[in-house]
């Protein structure tokens, strides 16, 4: 990719707020023109830091930021034309949805008859055509959402930045919005930055997502790379529903390594990803539903048995929770079909899975 | 649980047969006796210190039973005289028959009130009581013996301004009009004219104090509401120290700073921008007056500012200048029309304080520094009018219903807030 297709540029990037501690780290990262790029992390990991000295509302300690190629360390919020949602929405409570939306308009003094245009353009937009009138407390949560949507856009940014917008809406409408803003993205063909800490709306709408932990990106990827092939014990962890052995490199085999289980529970081949040789600690990363029970012999390079300890019925699969290697968090998921016999609790069957499902990452805590 | 309750018409009952209502205000019963039981004292309080003197106040202002009740004799020869001609026997002998009955302070009291109506009266009443007892028949010769400005008919014309039991009198008093001897409304002389300057000046002091502690108390109240806590908290401390000092203790020691040879003329005159003979006059003034008044006050305008600021989320500001506006342009469009709540509560507070001031003006108020506060008090304590005193107690309720009642068309009382 060439520089040409940035539209945002995070260069060795430092943020500190009191002089003694860094929330942000060393910060190196690319925004493609048309991306939806997503920062997630836990609170405290500096993405929303990230996103502030985006807008311009915090001053970076160190680095440069490029909007389109244009270092824009100094340049004021009001000057640098970034549509922002806030978590709160923080539609102006004293202003109708009409004139909250005329307001970035007003301000750029565009003309009377230009303004009222754009303002129905936006909201039919969000389907809210007829909502212009209301003020915001009189919105639900769901219309206040689209509405902070629509004012984001309304002047027509390039760049638009997502604080944790959902975070307020129920599950159902937090759903339905996700694949609202994802196609007003693609439709529109905007840049977005968008923050959550919720794994699985990072999952849906993101062309990348950028994983944060300690002010430092851990890993940023497409969504499907990023649960399928975690670099780390943090993302494999953080990303979906994860299994983790821990244990030592006994042996370097070129794309795998065997890694004995502490506790003298057994040795797995694994797919050798972050590691560093023999002798060296390791967390093992395993999706559940790479687990297979009651394997044909000789398929699987690794099989040990387990004791089922607690099933749990999700209709199109059964969550199942084995004892197995000293390790009694040990989650399978079963898919619910004829092929697979029923477990019932205390049951003690063979569990295996593929070196390749199985990566060797760096030892985590 | 058995069956579903069957839909009836009619009345519900519940399952042992009783209507419902009556079942659910059975149940509610305590709960409400408890409720009324905690209102109570306040409920109380608020009638026997608030309701009961207002509604003496209003009584009083408008009072004029008393000289009906000492003197009724008199105005019903009043009622037969033609006004013109001289008074004749029958009138003297009906004040005479009054007089003698009458109880001594009662006529006391008459007389200060009748001196209202004419000048006079007071000494005229008194000097006749004196004599009362030794009186005989002709009367009319008797009361010119004892004084002769009973020959003068204005002194008997001015009982018609008295004969009703009510009066308006004291409220045209209060803005320096006041009744001739038919009852037409007249200016009072030239010379006599004191409140209406008075009533002037009290709207102005309390509207330039309102706007000083406005202008004052916002920049405050926005550091109160947007600095760390730490340093907030001292700054707030320093807001509410003039509320734990004494109201006297702050008045003097303003007093030693505005006087002619006060702290801030001499810092003036020795820092040579004021020569020594033309030293500021600061108080005893007008000046004075608002100076003094804008401080006492200021606080009543900062918190329920800060209350409000506090509420607003700095989000606001952030998404104003995301979306193109300038901090300057953000904070007008964006952050002041949301304080308007606590700009109305601050400033309806210290209207409501201001306009009904006394102490302050008092102390250093000088000669043009008084307000009405200081007249009513003057009626109250020194010439015991206190009909006049309860009728510019009333208007003065009367002008900041008026102005709470703008405040509610233009702000609306239930965006108020108080802190």
């Amino acid at each position: 990719m060439s520089n040409d297709d940035h539209l945002v540029r995070f260069v060795d990037i430092q943020k500190s707020y009191d002089g003694e501690s860094l929330v942000v780290k060393n910060l190196n990262l690319d925004v493609a023109k048309g991306e939806f790029l997503t920062m997630l992390g836990p609170s405290g990991s500096g993405k929303t830091t990230c996103l502030m000295m985006l807008a311009g509302f915090e001053p970076a300690t160190h680095g440069e930021i490029y909007l389109n190629e244009n270092p824009i360390n100094r340049v004021p919020p009001h000057k640098r034309g970034i549509g922002m949602v806030f978590q709160n929405y923080a539609l102006f409570p004293h202003m109708t949805v009409a004139e909250n939306l005329a307001f970035p308009l007003e301000v750029r003094h565009m003309d009377k008859s230009e303004r009222e245009q754009r303002v129905k353009r936006a909201l039919d937009m969000v389907q809210l055509g007829a909502f212009g009138d209301r003020r915001p407390a009189q919105l639900s949560g769901g219309q206040a959402q689209r509405v902070a949507v629509a004012r984001s856009l309304v002047f027509d940014p390039d760049l638009v930045l997502m604080d944790e917008p959902l975070g307020a809406l129920d599950k159902n409408l937090r759903e339905q919005m996700q694949y609202e803003i994802k196609h007003i993205h693609e439709n529109l063909g905007l840049t977005v930055v968008y923050v959550t800490h919720d794994q699985s709306e990072a999952l849906t709408m993101s062309n990348r997502i950028a994983v944060f932990d300690d002010g430092i990106i851990q890993q940023c990827a497409p969504p499907e790379v990023l649960y399928e092939q975690p670099e780390n014990a943090f993302c494999a962890n953080f990303i979906g529903e994860n299994n983790r052995l821990l244990g030592n490199v006994v042996e370097d085999l070129g794309d795998t390594v065997k890694v004995e289980i502490d506790g003298d529970a057994g040795t797995v081949v694994a797919k050798k990803v972050n590691v560093e040789g023999v002798g060296s600690r390791s967390t093992l990363s395993l999706r559940p539903e790479r687990v297979t029970v009651n394997p044909e012999a000789g398929t699987l390079p690794n099989v040990f048995s387990g004791k089922a300890e607690e099933l749990i019925y999700l209709g199109d699969h059964i969550r199942t929770r084995f004892t197995v290697c000293g390790h009694d968090d040990f989650i399978v998921k079963i898919p619910n079909s004829a092929v697979h016999a029923h477990l019932k609790e205390g049951d003690t069957v063979n569990i295996g899975w593929n070196a390749e499902d199985c990566r060797a990452l760096d030892p985590s805590d | 649980m058995s069956a579903a309750p069957e839909t009836v018409s009619g009345p519900l009952i519940t399952a042992d047969g009783i209507p419902l209502k009556e079942s659910l205000q059975k149940s509610l019963r305590r709960s409400k006796i408890r409720a009324a039981l905690l209102v109570a004292p306040p409920l109380l309080f608020l009638i026997f210190l608030f309701v009961i003197p207002i509604g003496n106040m209003l009584t009083r202002s408008v009072d004029d039973k008393l000289i009906n009740q000492v003197l009724p004799n008199t105005f019903e020869a009043f009622e037969s005289w033609d006004k013109v001609s001289e008074p004749d026997e029958s009138m003297f002998e009906a004040i005479y028959q009054d007089l003698k009955a009458a109880d001594k302070t009662d006529i006391g009291k008459a007389s200060v009130r009748m001196n209202y109506a004419k000048p006079g009266w007071r000494s005229l009443i008194k000097r006749t009581a004196r004599r009362i007892k030794k009186m005989e028949p002709p009367y009319k010769e008797a009361f010119l013996k004892a004084d002769d400005r009973w020959t003068d008919n204005e002194y008997w014309l001015s009982l018609g301004i008295m004969k009703d039991k009510r009066t308006l009198g004291y409220y045209l008093n209060a803005v320096d009009r006041t009744y001739d001897f038919d009852k037409n409304v007249i200016h009072v002389d030239e010379e006599r004219k004191v409140y209406n300057l008075l009533w002037w000046r009290t709207i102005q002091v309390s509207i330039i104090v309102t706007l000083a502690c406005l202008l004052l108390a916002y920049p405050v109240a926005y550091l109160l509401a947007t600095l760390p806590m730490r340093i907030a908290n001292l700054l707030m401390i320093c807001v509410l120290m003039p509320f734990w000092t004494s109201l006297l203790v702050r008045i003097v020691a303003w007093m030693i700073m505005l006087q002619q040879n006060g702290v801030v003329n001499d810092t003036l005159v020795a820092a040579g921008i004021l020569s020594d003979e033309n030293r500021l006059a600061m108080m005893y003034n007008f000046n004075g007056t608002v100076i003094v008044m804008t401080q006492i006050l200021l606080p009543f305008m900062i918190l329920p500012i800060f209350s409000v600021m506090k509420t607003i989320p700095p989000s606001y500001m952030k998404a104003a200048q995301n979306l193109g506006a300038t901090p300057t342009l953000a904070f007008i469009r964006v952050y002041m029309p949301q304080t308007i709540p606590g700009i109305g509560a601050g400033c309806i507070l210290v209207f409501i304080v201001a306009i009904g001031y006394y102490i302050t003006p008092e102390l250093v108020g000088g000669k043009d520094g008084r307000l009405i506060g200081n007249m009513v008090a003057y009626h109250m304590q020194r010439s015991l009018n206190w009909g006049l005193a309860a009728a510019m107690g009333t208007i003065l309720l009367i002008v900041i219903l008026i102005f709470y009642w703008i405040y509610d068309k233009i702000i609306g009382i239930d965006n108020m807030k108080m802190g």
